[in-house]
């Protein structure tokens, strides 16, 4: 066989290269245009026409080549589910007798113009009322009158112009949970209290003439009555924090800090009623309103991802059931046993069954990783979780979608749930510093109750609050928040900031390898067979044009030139090939099953055939992801690298001279053999980083210490995992690594720093030479002093990083 | 000394009420979208030919 690479010998100049106004995608074929405008396939034309015809246009002046290409046609019947009552009412947010208001996430939400026609969707329909789009959350709001237009025509339109609803099984599940405010409200009554105590206290700090003791005592009451709401409200955190550890018998930085709280409190107020001074409401509220501050920078969510998602999510709402002839849609969790189920191409087998009718082409590469479909005879079973690709399956449900194969795969990673509590090394940390503050405060007080027992208690109180935590806690936030900030500018996502410890931790680092070291999305095209003349490869590329399907766009984008010949009689058989006319020319291309050539397949390949003659056939490598090697080169000086693959062995000499030789290389591994590999290499005492793509990984990703999911596109669906990396940058991991290696040292320094200054402060306090007023403008500027260096030494390491 | 105290009083309402502000803000869910108002306001507002309105 003659084989050569059409990469090296179909290299087209780019310049020519026209690009779809809707998408941006390169067009293949110049004569779909309108006007001077040329659109990569039929689908972007219509939308665009769409959009013209009212008056939307805007769209394309926002942002060059906003469009989403539409991927798939839509079946007639694929939101049909969205008629039955009781699956609408699940989504429905509100209705009364005319207006439904109810809310969508539409993933493709990327732009200012998918802002601007999401918003204008009244335009296109009279009885949408209107619509707001939330764009962190992809959401859209619509209010529209159900009696003139269904749920379901809303799908369809929204469909109709490539924002296509996702609609899970989780939707039907309990209420979605949003994020917490109750912080932010927290911090913000702290903030209202402290500036105002700060405020009142400068009279006292200043010097209060002896005629205005009148004044001092109402400046003084009201800083007890702005100080309650912080104790009372804003310092709940700290407090129901350090009581759930004490119950869990372990000291965490929190005790301190909520000791610290209510002493500060309790000795203002005595010395209030006492009327000895003016207490330390200032202070104690500044702790208050700054280490909220930190904790709300920390916890500050990403609300565009999600990193629990189980299989719930995954799954779609409802599926066609056949009963007695008449197809319904079911919800999901309504699927019993001995239903007839009917699969579309394209969908997702939701429940394990029999097939009973059709030929199943069922691609698992979700679930195992594998990435060639397995074909399925009628009686053969089918588990859940696979997709099938060609025309109509039916299969009769043997289980119930909550027991299926891959739900149990789903449950039983859950019980191997990482149950080791990892304390973090801030609770290390401060477990000795609260010992050593406590033992300091006793012996203190021990030493002066010999002496003078008035001043005892003075020193105990005066310890606790001079040399209050608040500055490690500080530290720790403030650096944590700011290294989750830097690291999701370069799109590693982390779940929350102990992970930035956990990825410090590592030291051996397993890689999936389909869709994460290889690309899903780029293909390198061979063909075999035949030498073709220019004039049929232009042919086969004309063919392969017209449809939107990945492996035909691949092959057309390695053939295609400006100037397409024209296709007659079309014709796209679902999942088994396409085939049309050239100048009299039939062109057929296709897997083997349309074409009955070749049947024992290994691997995908594309046949084409001209004129009944049979040329060749090409076959599609996955593209290893740009700047792997040298990441790789950089991982093996530091880590012990494997690689778990559910797919074959065909790769393994590329892989092993890429990781080298120590490098341990599994193939066509199950996905509870990935976890079991783990557990291995736990029980050997590594600290494991798991990264993968797939539900096929999800064991893997959660067993690990840390588990990273690789995406192509952050707002496509990546399984539970700790932290989630966008695939462009995962070359970028060398540096995240020791980027969360610093995050420790500037923790400790800034940790050194605050030592200093409450051993200074502790020193000067004893010796009753520090005046309030000068512990007063201390106090916050310690602390602003520590903010500093923990953000400017984080974002130096960043930039020496070039992060 | 009197004129302290209706300023101090006058004071502390005023911020109450911007921190009343800020509440109602956070809870109407002003705080959660920060892209699409500053953009929205710079789309043109063609009205369309027919917006109906509910009764």
């Amino acid at each position: 066989l003659y084989v050569f690479i059409l990469a090296a010998s179909m290299s087209i100049s780019t310049s020519k290269q026209l690009e779809c106004y809707h998408c941006g995608d390169n067009c293949t074929n110049s004569a779909i245009k309108i006007g001077d405008n040329y659109f990569c396939c039929e689908g972007c034309k219509l939308v665009y026409t769409i959009l013209q015809q009212n008056n939307l246009c805007n769209y394309y002046q926002l942002n060059t080549n906003p469009g989403i290409q539409l991927k798939k046609k839509l079946r007639e019947d694929q939101f049909l589910f969205l008629d039955d009552k009781s699956i609408q009412q699940k989504i429905i947010h509100f209705q009364n007798k005319d207006e439904t208001h109810v809310q969508l996430y539409l993933p493709q939400i990327h732009c200012s113009s998918c802002l601007y026609l999401l918003e204008n969707l009244h335009r296109l329909h009279s009885s949408i009322i209107s619509s707001t789009v939330n764009f962190p959350r992809k959401e859209v709001s619509i209010v529209f009158l159900h009696k003139e237009i269904s749920l379901r025509k809303i799908a369809e339109l929204l469909t109709s112009i490539g924002y296509e609803p996702y609609m899970s099984l989780k939707d039907l599940g309990t209420e979605k949970k949003s994020f917490s405010k109750t912080m932010t409200y927290q911090l913000g009554v702290a903030g209202f209290c402290f500036a105002n105590i700060m405020l009142m206290s400068f009279p006292e700090y200043l010097g209060l003439s002896e005629t205005e003791k009148n004044l001092q005592s109402i400046f003084r009451v009201l800083n007890i009555i702005l100080a309650l709401p912080v104790l009372l409200y804003s310092a709940q955190p700290f407090f129901e924090s350090a009581w759930k550890a004490l119950r869990h018998k372990f000291l965490n930085i929190d005790l301190p800090v909520a000791l610290a709280i209510l002493i500060t409190f309790c000795r203002s107020m005595y010395e209030v009623i006492n009327g000895i001074s003016a207490g330390y409401f200032d202070s104690m509220t500044g702790i208050v309103f700054f280490m909220l501050a930190g904790r709300v920078l920390q916890n500050k969510t990403h609300q565009q991802l999600s990193f629990d998602r189980d299989y719930t999510s995954y799954f779609p709402m409802a599926i066609t059931v056949i009963e007695n002839n008449i197809e319904t849609p079911v919800a999901l969790p309504d699927i019993k046993v001995n239903n007839t189920l009917l699969i579309h191409h394209e969908e997702l087998i939701p429940a394990d069954g029999i097939l009973t009718k059709g030929k199943a082409l069922i691609d698992y590469s979700f679930v195992t990783g594998e990435s060639e479909p397995v074909k399925k005879e009628i009686g053969e079973l089918v588990y859940a979780g696979g997709k099938q690709t060609g025309s109509n399956i039916e299969i009769l449900t043997i289980k119930e979608v909550a027991q299926s194969y891959l739900t149990n795969l789903w449950n039983n990673n859950h019980t191997n749930r990482k149950n080791s509590t990892t304390h973090s090394f801030t609770d290390v940390l401060s477990k000795y510093f609260t010992w050593v503050v406590l033992a300091l405060a006793l012996t203190g007080s021990l030493y002066w109750s010999l002496i003078d027992t008035h001043k005892a208690w003075n020193v105990i109180t005066t310890v606790l609050i001079v040399a209050c935590p608040c500055a490690l806690l500080l530290s720790s936030s403030f650096t944590n928040g700011n290294i989750l900030r830097i690291l999701s500018r370069n799109y590693l996502y982390l779940r929350n900031a102990q992970t930035i410890e956990d990825i410090a931790a590592i030291n051996h680092i397993v890689f999936d390898k389909t869709g994460t070291l290889t690309s899903t999305m780029h293909r390198e095209v061979e063909f075999h067979g035949s030498s073709l003349s220019s004039y049929q490869k232009e042919m086969i590329a004309a063919l392969a044009a017209q449809s939107t399907h990945p492996l035909s766009k691949a092959i057309a984008k390695q053939f295609g030139q400006p100037n397409k010949l024209a296709v007659h009689q079309f014709h796209e058989i679902p999942g088994r090939g396409i085939e049309g006319r050239i100048n009299n020319d039939l062109v057929v291309l296709g897997s083997s099953p349309l074409l009955s050539h070749h049947q024992n397949n290994h691997q995908t390949r594309v046949h084409a055939v001209i004129n009944h003659q049979y040329a060749g056939y090409f076959s599609f490598h996955n593209k290893y992801r740009d700047e792997l090697h040298p990441m790789i080169k950089k991982l093996q000086q530091q880590f012990q690298l494997s690689v778990v693959s559910g797919d074959t062995n065909a790769e393994k000499e590329n892989l092993q001279q890429l990781f080298g030789k120590q490098a341990n290389l599994l193939f066509q591994q199950q996905p509870h053999q990935k976890l079991n590999y783990i557990q291995a290499l736990q029980q050997r005492g590594y600290t494991v980083m798991m990264i993968g793509d797939g539900l096929n990984d999800a064991g893997a990703l959660r067993q690990s210490n840390t588990g990273i999911a690789v995406t192509e596109d952050t707002n496509y669906f990546t399984p539970a995992s700790d932290a989630i990396v966008k695939a462009s940058h995962l070359y970028m991991l060398p540096k995240f690594i020791q980027l969360c290696r610093a995050n420790r040292q500037i923790i400790i320094a800034s940790f050194v720093l605050s030592i200093v200054y409450n051993v200074i402060g502790l020193f000067f306090a004893l010796q009753g030479v520090l005046s309030p007023l000068i512990a007063a403008i201390l106090m916050p500027a310690s602390s602003i002093s520590i903010l500093l260096l923990t953000f400017g030494c984080s974002n130096l390491v960043a930039r020496q990083l070039r992060l | 000394m009197s004129v302290i105290i209706i300023l101090l009083i006058a004071s502390i309402s005023v911020a109450g009420i911007f921190l009343a502000a800020f509440i109602w803000s956070v809870k109407n869910g002003q705080m959660d979208d920060d892209y699409s108002p500053p953009r929205r306001i710079l789309f043109d507002d063609t009205p369309s030919p027919q917006i109906k309105k509910p009764n």
